[in-house]
C-alpha cells in the first residue's frame, strides 16, 4: 500500500469535511439574499455562511456530524482495488485520529462505537472500471440526520394518488420534502432515483449528490422535470432549518434506470445544506483535486 | 437579544416567546439517543444537580483530547425528533428548563414544556465549528466508554450560546406553524 496514496486520500477527506464546495456556498449566499434582512431565515443563512468560512479557515469540520463516508472510485482495469480499499481505510482511520472525522461507525447490536470509522461495511466504496488511464475518486460525507428523512415509494401509491409516470414521481418528491420539514437541515439537495430495485434505487438517488448545483440533466425530459420540481418545492415555504422561508431546497437531481416490469420504485434522498463532496483525479501518481 | 444564565428559574422561562433570540451561558449537558433511553429507563442520579433547572443539548460533538483535557472542535445540534419518545418524561423527572436541538419536537414535548415550564431552543444545524466557539470548557464526561463519543453525556460550560426559542411554555411552536402553512401548499401542489 502506497503511503503517498494514503496521504492523498487523507487530503481529500480533510477537504470534504472542512471546505464546502463553492457552488453550494454560492447557492446559500443567494438564498440569504432572497430573505428579508434581519429576519430569522436571513439570520440562519448568515450563521451558516459564517460557520462555513470559519471551518475553512480553521481546518475544522463544518458540521460535527461528519457523516458516513461514501467513495466512488473510477479506475483503469489494471488497478488493484483491494490495495486501494486498504488505502482508503488507512486514510479514514488517520483522518479520525486527526479530528477531521467524528467516529461514526457503531455496531447496531452491541451498540459499541469502533472509534475509527471502520467497521463491517464501512466506509462504503464502489469501484467502477473505465477505459481512461487515470483514477477518479469521488467522496461524499453523508450526514445521519438527512439520511433519516430519505424515503422510498412503490408506485402506484394510492394514498398519494401517484401512478407510474412523472406526475406520480413528482408527488413522491413533494411528499418526502414536506415530511422532512427542517429535520434534514434544510435547505437540502434532493436526489431522486427512478427505477431499479430497492437497493439500487436508493444508490442512484444518492449518487446524484455528486452533481454540481445548477448543472443541467443530460436528459432533456428529466432536466425540465428537475427545474419545475425545484420551483414547486420552494413554494412549500419550509425554509432554512424549518424556520419558514423562500428556499427549502438548493437543488433537485433526478436519474432513471431500468426497472423490472412488476416494480416501480422512486427513492428520494436528502442531503443537508452542508453538501460535502470532493473529487480527486490521480494520474501517474499525481493528485489533482476538484477538477470539474 | 435575551441573555440567560443556567440554571434558569421557571418564571424566566415562562417569559420567553417563540421567535426570541437567546444567548445562553452556564453548564449544559449533551444527551442524544442512548442518553435519553438511559435517563428514562434507569433514571440515573448523577445528572440530578446538573439538570435541575438546567439545559440539555442534543449534540454529538467532535472532540479533541490533549493530556487529560478535552475540548470541543465541532458541536452543532442533532435532529431532536428522535428523542420525542423520551423528552417529556426527562423534562418532568429532572426539572429541565431548556432543550437545545434542531428540527423541533412533537406534541408530547410541547405539552411537557407548557406543563412543567420548559422551552425548546433551536440552534442552527450544521454550524459545528462556530457553535464550538461558545463552548469554553469541557467540565466532565459520563458514559464515554459505554456510549462512545457522539452519545456520551458531555458536561460543558458555554458562554453566549446563540439559540432561538421555537417552542415556548404557552403552547406555541414555530414548527407546528411552518408545518401547517407548508401542508396547505403541499396539498394544493399534490392536486395540481
Amino acid at each position: 500500500m502506497s503511503e503517498r496514496l494514503v496521504e492523498q486520500l487523507h487530503a481529500l477527506i480533510r477537504s470534504a469535511s472542512t471546505d464546502l464546495p463553492a457552488d453550494v456556498e454560492a447557492a446559500l449566499s443567494e438564498a440569504e439574499r432572497k430573505e428579508p434582512p434581519g429576519g430569522t431565515a436571513a439570520n440562519a443563512f448568515g450563521a451558516i455562511l459564517d460557520n462555513v468560512k470559519m471551518a475553512r479557515a480553521n481546518l475544522t469540520p463544518i458540521c460535527q456530524d461528519t457523516g458516513s463516508l461514501i467513495f466512488h472510485v473510477y479506475h483503469p482495469v489494471t488497478m488493484d482495488t483491494l490495495a486501494f480499499r486498504r488505502a482508503i481505510e488507512a486514510a479514514t482511520g488517520q483522518a479520525t485520529r486527526d479530528i477531521l472525522l467524528r467516529p461514526n461507525a457503531v455496531d447496531p447490536v452491541t451498540g459499541k462505537n469502533t472509534g475509527t470509522n471502520l467497521g463491517a461495511g464501512v466506509p462504503y466504496v464502489s469501484f467502477k472500471a473505465w477505459e481512461q488511464d487515470e483514477i477518479r475518486v469521488k467522496l461524499m460525507l453523508k450526514g445521519g440526520g438527512s439520511e433519516n428523512v430519505g424515503a422510498q415509494y412503490r408506485l402506484p401509491d394510492s394514498a398519494l394518488g401517484a401512478g407510474r409516470d412523472l406526475k406520480g414521481i413528482r408527488k413522491c418528491v413533494l411528499d418526502a420534502v414536506f415530511k422532512a420539514q427542517g429535520m434534514g437541515c434544510a435547505p437540502g439537495v434532493i436526489g431522486v432515483g427512478i427505477g431499479g430495485d430497492r437497493a439500487t434505487s436508493y444508490l442512484l438517488s444518492k449518487e446524484q449528490f455528486f452533481r454540481r448545483l445548477g448543472s443541467s440533466n443530460d436528459d432533456p425530459q428529466l432536466d425540465a422535470f428537475e427545474k419545475s420540481l425545484h420551483a414547486d418545492l420552494n413554494q412549500l415555504g419550509i425554509g432554512p432549518m424549518g424556520f419558514g422561508g423562500r428556499t427549502t431546497v438548493l437543488g433537485v437531481f433526478v436519474a432513471k434506470q431500468a426497472r423490472h416490469p412488476a416494480t416501480f420504485y422512486v427513492s428520494v434522498s436528502y442531503m443537508c445544506w452542508a453538501c460535502r463532496r470532493k473529487e480527486m483525479t490521480l494520474k501517474n501518481g499525481e493528485a489533482v483535486y476538484d477538477q470539474a | 437579544m435575551i441573555k440567560l444564565e443556567i440554571p434558569i428559574p421557571e418564571p424566566k422561562i415562562r417569559e420567553l416567546r417563540v421567535g426570541d433570540t437567546v444567548l445562553l451561558s452556564g453548564l449544559v449537558v449533551t444527551a442524544r439517543d442512548a442518553g435519553h433511553k438511559l435517563m428514562v429507563e434507569e433514571r440515573p442520579r448523577f445528572l440530578d444537580d446538573l439538570l435541575r433547572e438546567g439545559v440539555i443539548y442534543h449534540c454529538g460533538p467532535v472532540v479533541r483530547k490533549e493530556g487529560e483535557r478535552w475540548t470541543f472542535v465541532a458541536a452543532g445540534p442533532t435532529t431532536s425528533s428522535r428523542e420525542e419518545p423520551y423528552q417529556a418524561k426527562v423534562i418532568e423527572s429532572y426539572t429541565v428548563r431548556g432543550v437545545i436541538g434542531k428540527g423541533g419536537m412533537g406534541a408530547a414535548t410541547k405539552e411537557a414544556c407548557r406543563k412543567f415550564g420548559a422551552v425548546y431552543l433551536h440552534a442552527v444545524g450544521g454550524c459545528g465549528t462556530s457553535i464550538a466557539q461558545s463552548v469554553k470548557e469541557v467540565v466532565a464526561v459520563h458514559k464515554l466508554e459505554e456510549f462512545g463519543t457522539p452519545e456520551a453525556f458531555w458536561v460543558i460550560r458555554v458562554v453566549d450560546f446563540p439559540v432561538i426559542v421555537t417552542m415556548d411554555t404557552h403552547g406555541n411552536s414555530i414548527h407546528d406553524q411552518v408545518r401547517e402553512q407548508s401542508k396547505q401548499v403541499y396539498e394544493r401542489l399534490l392536486n395540481d
